[in-house]
């Protein structure tokens, strides 16, 4: 599968990168060339297989609905780039 | 003796017999963590804690009080959030991030008594086989070559651990493994990986790169000490819905009895084309001597999809790993680079915080996760994973263990292999199976390569038999009498 510089350019405004026009070139040819590499998968017969998503051989457990956590406002906010009064603050974004 | 030279059971012994005091091992260690930095094994360095918490282990001792590790000086992948102490996944994403949480893992370590030494560097995010990708610099394997002056990679992602591991710069380590990254450093660089069956030790508290894959584990000198570290990190923990709520064996008890009557398969897949000559022999010589020590070898154990593993794997991290780093939005934590905009925020902060490896993985993640390719090559690729499973299952039908070199070379120069991604990949074409089908695996060191470098034999086993890997493991590193040295090693001078 060869991706076109388009194609890398819409991957990575879904992945909220964002790629200068030089490196568009030299991403599509690595990109295709790990999708070529991949593609040997479909040598392999799979009909009726169902896919493994964990190994995890358990069912997930349930816990009471109740609060077990909080209160930590300062040390979550601790690590913030920005906060002011409790709060993150981020660029404006409505004018 | 040097306090350095001890292994973790030893050093065990000696405090217990007050021998010398934690606080006398804390700091032996501390100095050599000093002298090991040309190395770069570690990103932080945390002697004050180191020193606090040696001096609550004496006082403990003698009280009578002392639990199971105590005063044993550990390092910490820096993979692992540790309270109060700086934890950056080698990314520059996480600049300034310190976690006001620890994560289960250490959190068991340091109830058991463990020293902390510091963080460990590592592949940025636990991408990669050789340590080069790290925003702090690449680590140095204390080993070269002979003859040859170059520094070598310590393999990757757990290479600041196997490094200061094997330079004693530290008694023991842990590491995480996705698709070979506590063994293949082990390997490298002549120590013991271990990654445990999937769900064995908590994963809450390490920094996410794919959660069905991520393995915590320990790195040590000796089975012995694997075994040791195993039973203080490994337990059930209700903040991990995949944590295994099973009791915790003895892992150290079950060292002793022997293998004999042990059945032991020889996958034959593993014989990759091009493999060297000597990592084909050792293979053989690591069959052999099992044998002698009453083991059975089974020599025509097939696991047919061995060589859709790794293309699998390299779908499905990535597609993890796309999701789990959708989290780094400079907002809450770590980076943040300014733009016009949130949305500008977001990507300026991703690409000025992602090194290229993270971002390649990222952007093939969201490729194969996107609609119209979702089950061309996602589904695809767990599908073929069930049937990497099955193969195992079926084999663990007429074997109790499996034998097989753990990578396929032994380590290269910083610089090679850089240029082509899948070149890269490759390291991990005798890992990654035991990583998605979840199963427990350990590195033994086991010989040298012609050019004087040191190469492991793996043992895989069945799910949660921890105990009977360990053992064959114990069976292999005595048969092998691994005691060469690196080219550093602190203390030495």
């Amino acid at each position: 599968m060869a991706l076109d510089k388009a194609t890398v350019a819409r991957i990575a405004t879904l992945a909220r990168i964002r790629l200068s026009p030089a490196e568009l070139e030299p991403l599509a040819g690595e990109l295709s060339h790990i999708l070529d590499w991949v593609e040997q998968l479909n040598e392999v017969a799979t009909d009726g297989v169902a896919p493994l998503a964990s190994v995890a051989d358990i069912a997930l457990p349930m816990r009471d609905d109740a609060v077990t956590d909080g209160n930590c406002r300062d040390a979550v906010l601790g690590n913030a780039p920005a906060a002011a009064k409790g709060f993150y603050t981020v660029p404006k974004v409505v004018e | 003796m040097s306090l350095l030279a001890l292994s973790l059971a030893e050093a065990r012994a000696g405090l217990a017999a007050k021998d010398f005091s934690a606080r006398e091992l804390a700091e032996a260690y501390v100095a050599a963590m000093a002298e090991a930095r040309p190395l770069n094994a570690f990103i932080t360095e945390t002697p004050e804690r180191a020193l606090a918490m040696a001096d609550e282990s004496d006082a403990r001792r003698a009280r009578g009080e002392a639990r199971p590790l105590d005063g044993i000086p550990v390092a910490v992948k820096d993979l692992y959030c540790t309270r109060g102490v700086l934890t950056t996944a080698a990314s520059h994403i996480l600049d300034g991030f310190v976690p006001p949480y620890e994560s289960t893992v250490t959190e068991n370590l340091w109830r058991a008594g463990a020293v902390m030494l510091g963080k460990t560097n590592l592949d940025e995010f636990a991408m990669g086989s050789s340590n080069t990708t790290s925003y702090y610099g690449p680590v140095e394997n204390p080993w070269r070559r002979a003859g040859d002056n170059r520094p070598l990679v310590p393999g990757g992602s757990s290479g600041g651990s196997a490094a200061a591991v094997a330079a004693h710069a530290a008694l023991a380590a842990t590491g995480t493994d996705t698709g070979g990254s506590i063994r293949q450093p082990a390997s490298f660089c002549g120590i013991v990986g271990l990654k445990p069956t999937y769900g064995r030790c908590s994963r809450w508290g390490v920094v996410a790169f794919a959660s069905s894959l991520d393995h915590p584990g320990p790195m040590t000198r000796t089975v012995r000490d694997a075994a040791i570290m195993l039973g203080a990190m490994a337990g059930h923990d209700p903040r991990d819905s995949t944590s295994a709520p099973l009791p915790v064996p003895d892992y150290e008890a079950a060292l002793t009895g022997g293998i004999a009557g042990l059945r032991i398969g020889i996958p034959k897949e593993y014989r990759a084309d091009g493999m060297p000559a000597e990592i084909e022999a050792l293979w053989r010589q690591g069959a052999a001597w099992l044998k002698e020590r009453g083991a059975v070898i089974v020599d025509d154990v097939s696991l047919p999809h061995t060589r859709y593993a790794l293309p699998a794997y390299y779908i499905i991290a990535p597609a993890e790993a796309s999701s789990n780093l959708a989290r780094y939005d400079g907002v809450r934590f770590g980076l943040r680079v300014p733009g016009e905009s949130l949305e500008d925020l977001y990507e300026q902060t991703r690409a000025a915080g992602f090194g290229a490896e993270v971002r390649r993985r990222v952007l093939i993640g969201t490729y194969v996760l996107s609609a119209g390719y979702y089950d061309a090559y996602y589904l695809k690729a767990q599908r073929v994973r069930a049937l990497i499973a099955r193969d195992f299952t079926e084999a663990f039908a007429r074997v109790d263990c499996l034998l097989a070199p753990t990578t396929p070379s032994a380590a290269f120069a910083i610089g090679e292999k850089s240029d082509d991604p899948i070149a890269m990949y490759l390291n991990d074409l005798f890992t990654v199976p035991a990583d998605l089908a979840g199963l427990p695996a350990v590195s033994v060191p086991a010989g040298l390569s012609a050019d004087g470098l040191p190469l492991g034999l793996q043992v895989i086993g069945r799910a949660f038999d921890e105990a009977t890997v360990l053992r064959a493991a114990a069976a292999l590193e005595a048969a092998a009498g691994f005691t060469h040295r690196p080219s550093f090693r602190a203390g030495d001078r």
